[in-house]
């Protein structure tokens, strides 16, 4: 799967590799009706599930069910599977695999971007943006009261002009963790945000968020 | 002459042109098979006036027993691959193969006007064959269909003189980008539907603006992603007859000319009643088309990711007269609630899944589905993908619309019980199948014991169709549907504990029926030979994950896919590799 990547810094191909392990893909593109496994999903949320199917597994009475999906490629449904990974079984949900794609394919990375302060949010669709410099500048523009205060991306904040306060990215990734804009990858940016909040430099510090003059983060500009 | 009794007057008096142009009333396929059976001299009647045919299997009859029975052919409906293909549950290349059949066709004295394709395997050569070798060829629909690229869609715009419709659903097509459209000719101006919206390249804008604009019968046009905003605009003036739209890109900016071009353009669309498309689209685009809101009776929001909560619920809002609705389940539950408060005449509704991942993201619950069916009375038909649901709900469902014909309910998580009472779902389902007493269509998820086949097999009597997954304790469940369903014409069952004692009770059962899948289940090698050798009418096929290349021949094995079909043409011989039909 790696040899599919666009080059890269290193960086990227090293935590690329160990994301891919936990990547969901629901298929590849173009499969059609082959019966390619689906691979196990991360999803903390979701640790009932293996416990159910175990419990399920017990009343169904039937000791041949394990020994089905143990066979099985390793990502399946199985009992004996660590909790902290959901297993799809293939086929399911049942949506056509045509739809499967059209939705994988489409604008399915709308995020939600909150500005501490301002009376509404705006959404993004994180496809149109090559790169976090492309990003900020949208921002830039949806909320026009505020500008970029650095132009070299060392230090990725916004600044409110009028009011001189400063604002800093901040995202929630699948986790539910917020973190700081800029730290991962552009590719594996866009995969895991799930919605931007600019945060108040003032809150951002108390929360230990915002970087400290002496060690700017750099964004990997990929 | 036979004067008989009046009460007794037989109908063989009458000449059978008399019989012919009553026969001509009897449009449904159910009908006239009833028709044809009454005696030979009906047979034969039918036979000849038949000018549609319906074959739900492909592989129960051949091209040459339908060509011989048939010789006034004029509409073939051809089904494929069953239905579990359309969830990758079959390996490509397991069948279904349309180009036999237009072989026969093109070589017999059929006069073919219309084909109708469902997941089949359509090569361009096919689609060229069939291009050239029928002069009334008037109508092809392909759904859910692979195998051909926009080369065999240039040669069908090319050949076919007569073309009215070209209707392409959701198919996997390689697009070799654009120029097909190019291949009508200009002499071609019989064009009533033409829907290419599954096709993923890039289209000749000019063509397509020509094409609309010398096509005065379009009724139904149905764009792809690739026609952007302006271009719809344009197509627009020029056909304001149109019923059923379905847009490519809707993405602009609403205080541009475009925006006020395209809406003066809709609002001389008197006739929209259908809309659908949006495949790009921003929450601010959709007051574009607010103004023909009001009499649209089908809207197919399903493919539109980028509206959420709000703007659908304004948008759904202006249409009151809605009949149909697909939508995503960003809609949430109070956007459902809008829904059962505005479209009061709604009779179907489909909320598809938006999040595949399963992040837990702006999904429904039981919550919208009872909000509807407070709101809508007249709903029949129902396909549901939600969170979770329980009995309570399901069982004020069922009292609040008795009249559904197709109810699939789909949970996402497999076997999850009643949040509220951890309970399986059988008494929420039983419900159902207890109240919809004209239910033909049902597809079970959550978790279930052998309870709710019980009453499945003691209520569902018009039950045709059957979809079942992660449900069931024993054989018992299935022999309930087995023995209980007389009407049942399909069941397909995935990762159910049920086997060879439930498969082989009843074994003729499986005459009356269409097919029967199973995949996943404790139906065994031997089981499944047992059957073949009992019931030489049906083809039981094994199909074979490719990995498993060492499949032993040892009857205790467990099957992974069995697939078995009533035929009348014994096996087939274009099966591949891993299908061992026994």
């Amino acid at each position: 799967m790696s040899s599919e990547e666009a080059p890269g810094s290193s960086e990227s191909d090293v935590t690329s590799m160990s994301y891919e392990d936990t990547e969901l893909t629901l298929g590849l593109p173009g499969e059609g009706r082959s019966s390619a496994v689906i691979p196990a999903l991360k999803c903390s949320a979701k640790r009932g599930f293996i416990e159910t199917f175990d419990l399920n597994l017990g009343r169904c009475c039937n000791t041949s069910w394990g020994h089905r999906h143990s066979d099985k490629h390793v990502n399946e449904s199985g009992a004996g599977k660590p909790p902290a990974t959901k297993a799809q079984a293939v086929g399911w949900p049942p949506v056509r695999s045509y739809r499967q794609k059209a939705i994988n394919e489409s604008s399915k990375l709308y995020v939600k971007v909150a500005v501490d302060g301002a009376p509404y949010l705006r959404k993004v669709n994180l496809e149109h943006y090559s790169n976090y410099q492309d990003l900020m500048k949208d921002l830039d523009n949806l909320f026009t009261c505020f500008t970029i205060r650095n132009s070299n991306m060392e230090e990725s904040k916004l600044m409110d002009v009028a009011k001189g306060m400063e604002y800093v990215p901040t995202y929630e990734d699948k986790d539910g963790d917020w973190m700081l804009v800029g730290d991962v990858p552009w590719k594996m940016f866009i995969e895991c945000c799930k919605r931007i909040r600019l945060m108040k430099s003032s809150e951002a510090a108390v929360l230990a968020l915002a970087p400290k003059a002496s060690t700017p983060k750099c964004p990997s500009p990929s | 002459m036979f004067w008989g009794n009046r009460k007794t007057l037989k109908m063989n008096y009458f000449p059978d042109e008399v019989l012919e142009h009553v026969f001509d009333f009897i449009s449904s396929h159910k009908d006239r098979n009833s028709v044809s059976l009454v005696c030979k001299s009906w047979y034969k009647i039918e036979r000849y006036s038949r000018q549609r045919v319906f074959i739900g299997n492909c592989y129960s009859i051949s091209p040459e027993r339908l060509i011989a029975r048939f010789p006034g052919l004029k509409s073939l409906t051809l089904k494929g691959m069953p239905h579990f293909a359309d969830f990758n549950l079959v390996p490509h290349d397991w069948g279904g193969f349309v180009y036999p059949w237009i072989k026969a066709l093109a070589k017999s004295r059929i006069g073919l006007e219309e084909l109708r394709l469902k997941r089949m395997v359509v090569s361009d050569e096919s689609l060229e064959l069939l291009s050239k070798s029928f002069l009334n060829f008037k109508s092809l629909v392909l759904v859910s269909c692979e195998g051909f690229t926009t080369d065999g869609l240039a040669a069908i715009a090319a050949n076919c003189r007569f073309l009215r419709e070209l209707d392409l659903q959701e198919n996997e097509v390689d697009d070799h980008r654009g120029h097909w459209l190019s291949s009508f000719p200009e002499s071609c101006t019989s064009l009533v539907s033409l829907n290419f919206a599954c096709l993923k390249g890039e289209i000749n804008l000019g063509a397509i603006e020509r094409l609309v604009a010398r096509s005065p019968n379009l009724k139904s046009l149905r764009l792809n992603r690739a026609v952007p905003f302006d271009t719809l605009q344009k197509l627009l003036m020029q056909a304001p007859q149109l019923v059923d739209l379905g847009t490519g890109n809707f993405v602009h900016d609403p205080s541009s000319e475009a925006y006020n071009k395209l809406k003066s353009a809709i609002q001389r669309c008197k006739s929209i009643r259908s809309l659908s498309g949006f495949l790009e689209v921003a929450p601010h685009c959709m007051s574009a088309i607010y103004p023909i809101c009001a009499n649209l009776t089908f809207l197919n929001l399903s493919y539109a990711p980028g509206l959420h909560g709000n703007d659908l619920t304004k948008l759904i809002q202006h249409c009151r007269k809605l009949q149909r609705l697909w939508i995503l389940d960003c809609i949430g539950d109070k956007g459902l609630g809008v829904v059962a408060s505005t479209c009061k005449e709604l009779q179907e509704l489909r909320v598809f899944p938006s999040d595949l991942i399963g992040a837990g993201n702006a999904a429904v619950t039981e919550e919208g589905l009872v909000h509807i069916s407070a709101g809508c009375p007249k709903l029949n038909s129902l396909l549901y993908f939600c969170q979770q649901m329980t009995n309570a709900a399901l069982i004020t469902v069922a009292k609040n619309c008795p009249n559904f014909i197709r109810f699939r309910l789909c949970i996402l998580d497999p076997q999850k019980p009643d949040p509220v009472t951890n309970q399986a779902l059988d008494e929420g389902f039983g419900a159902i199948v207890q109240s919809c007493k004209g239910l033909k269509r049902l597809s079970l998820s959550g978790l279930l014991t052998d309870q709710v086949f019980l009453y499945i097999g003691m209520y569902a009597e018009q039950l045709e169709m059957l979809s079942i997954a992660f449900a069931g304790d024993s054989d018992k469940g299935m022999l309930y549907v087995l023995n209980g369903c007389k009407k049942l014409r399909k069941l397909e069952i995935r990762d159910c504990p049920f086997g060879n004692e439930a498969l082989l009770e009843d074994v003729g059962k499986y005459e009356t029926m269409r097919s029967l899948w199973m995949s996943s289940c404790e139906v065994t090698l031997g089981g499944c030979k047992t059957l073949a050798e009992k019931m030489p009418s049906l083809s039981v096929e094994i199909i074979n994950e490719i990995e498993q290349m060492e499949f032993s021949l040892d009857d205790m094995q467990k099957v992974e896919k069995m697939y078995l079909y009533r035929t009348l043409v014994g096996h087939r011989k274009d099966a591949p590799e891993f299908v061992w039909i026994l």
